[in-house]
């Protein structure tokens, strides 16, 4: 995105982030702040390099990443096709359109000891907790967009002997798809913040759980490089998105800025 | 809504020259019977009501009668007359209304600091570079982090009080709301500041006045999306932290065993998310009313 001519601003934004590091590291040293508090960057460095090293780090990756994704899958999935069945089937709408208006702007995160009660302590009622957080903005994504797609296309397509399964795959979901990804990167955060939620609610490892465990113990080190590994999970997960969306929509105008 | 035009106080004469661009029926044949229509108008709006809010009667039929006909498990779905009855001892034994007032105090001093903090950060961002340069990478590298992951911290750092809760929410509701100030800011027509900036306006004044009801409406937006936030901020750090708040309450029901009570907690909570929102559009759309 940014330019070649662009290095000197990159210096200077990189350098504001290697400031707080250096400044961070020499406050601990200091003492200015007691190391429980704020242990010094090069111990949360080593500390994650030992969970490298240990394989705790893949494992929790895995798990926390696991649960995000397969929450996330269920919730595009099925998002998807409710939010365009809602726009296009009257019977659908009906139905669901009182309730998805009140669920969207409810905290799902509320119903985290129901789904325990209902679906134990396991990787089932995570995974399913954050599919239900994270439906709702695909929902409402997928609805407003088979709702904007041209009408017009959809008329020339059936008078051109479309049947509802060819215009659904070949005209409303390209159509809709920019303002589809726009729902699912709504929702992808939101996957992350409740997965970390559960695991730290209900244990059973994880990013989550394992922080959860490094604060029990006040092993501030642990805790701070669990912050750290989560945000490189974040990172790549949100990266990752924006690479889909790119790669879905080399034929979209706006791959073309 | 045409409807609506009817029911207000009683009409004055139509006369022709009034009521410009729509078709006015003649004086002479305004219908007496308008009484009549307009009740009729009325009853028809509450059935339309009716069928709109259908499905959520279904669906407390559904959830009243399947514990009763054993179709599923009471004590996995205690019946809805069970919760609503759980609900009320809650509210008279007091419970609700003291973890309640707990939470909203928590949730207002969090979600008002985020927004108040996030807005000055984000405006400043916008417009002086050298606090862009600084800041802006670290929001960067702050934004994929999920801040549910920072409550052990908190709690680390504030203890298991109202003080990690408040941070937590806190810091959940500053960054969408600064990236909304941030861009509202940059998005300001550069002609209007110019035109300020030459009749004399100081910079802090064309900030003031001009950058910031500019960007109001982007503001506006951010907060809604913090407000979700905070929402799941509040409950999940009640959920992690101390013996106060309405998650707490419904975690620690869950626990006991007492589901009709989770349950009725566990809508309370979702009810206030939701009359929080509403209550939050409707008082964005009078403030925003200046832009149509």
């Amino acid at each position: 995105m940014s330019g070649r001519g662009s290095l000197l601003p990159v210096l200077a934004r990189g350098a504001s982030l290697v400031t707080l590091v250096i400044a961070w590291e020499i406050a601990a040293r200091a003492q200015l702040v007691s190391a429980f508090l704020l242990p010094a960057a090069s111990s949360v460095a080593e500390r994650i390099l030992a969970d490298a090293a240990s394989g705790d780090v893949v494992r929790d990756l895995f798990l926390t990443l696991y649960r995000a994704l397969a929450g996330f899958a269920l919730a595009a999935a099925g998002g998807v096709a409710l939010g365009i069945a809602i726009a296009r089937i009257a019977t659908v709408r009906w139905f669901f359109d009182p309730l998805v208006s009140i669920g969207m702007p409810m905290p799902k995160i509320a119903f985290l000891p129901v789904f325990m009660l209902w679906f134990g302590l396991f990787d089932g009622s995570k995974i399913l907790l954050v599919a239900f957080s994270a439906i709702f903005p695909v929902i409402v994504a997928a609805w407003s967009a088979t709702d904007a797609v041209d009408k017009f296309l959809i008329w020339s397509a059936r008078s051109a002997g479309a049947g509802a399964r060819r215009l659904l795959w070949e005209i409303v979901l390209p159509a809709a798809l920019p303002q589809i990804l726009t729902g699912l990167q709504v929702a992808l955060p939101i996957t992350l913040i409740v997965t970390i939620v559960c695991e730290m609610a209900m244990g059973g490892e994880g990013l989550g759980g394992s922080i959860m465990k490094d604060m029990r113990f006040a092993d501030s080190p642990g805790v701070f490089a669990g912050i750290v590994e989560i945000a490189v999970a974040g990172a790549i997960l949100v990266k990752a998105m924006e690479v889909l969306r790119r790669r879905l929509l080399v034929w979209h105008q706006e791959a073309r800025g | 809504m045409r409807m609506g035009q009817g029911s207000q106080s009683p009409p004055p004469r139509p006369s022709p020259v009034e009521g410009e661009g729509e078709v006015v029926a003649p004086s002479n044949v305004t219908p007496p019977p308008l009484r009549g229509r307009e009740g009729w108008g009325v009853s028809r709006r509450a059935l339309a009501a009716l069928w709109r809010t259908a499905p959520l009667l279904l669906l407390a039929l559904a959830w009243e009668g399947a514990p009763r006909l054993g179709l599923v498990a009471p004590s996995a779905l205690p019946p809805l007359s069970a919760v609503l009855q759980a609900w009320t001892g809650l509210l008279l034994g007091g419970d609700l209304v003291s973890n309640g007032a707990s939470s909203l105090v928590n949730l207002v001093v969090g979600l008002g600091g985020g927004v108040l903090a996030g807005t000055a950060a984000g405006l400043l961002m916008a417009w002086y570079a050298p606090i862009e340069i600084v800041v802006h990478p670290l929001i960067r590298c702050l934004y994929p982090l999920p801040k549910s992951a920072l409550i052990p911290v908190l709690i680390l750092w504030f203890g298991i009080g109202a003080l990690s809760k408040i941070a937590a929410i806190f810091i959940g509701c500053l960054l969408p709301v600064t990236i909304a100030a941030y861009n509202g800011a940059r998005g300001v027509d550069e002609t209007l500041i110019w035109s300020a900036l030459a009749s004399g306006a100081s910079r802090r004044r064309v900030l003031w006045e001009i950058v910031l009801p500019a960007a109001m409406p982007e503001i506006l937006a951010g907060t809604r999306t913090a407000l979700g936030l905070s929402f799941i901020l509040l409950v999940s750090s009640e959920f992690l932290i101390g013996h106060t708040g309405l998650g707490y309450l419904i975690s620690f029901l869950g626990e006991g065993g007492v589901y009709d009570a989770m349950f009725a907690g566990v809508l309370t909570v979702a009810a206030f998310g939701f009359l929080a929102d509403r209550a939050y559009l409707a008082l964005m759309r009078r403030l925003l009313v200046w832009r149509q």
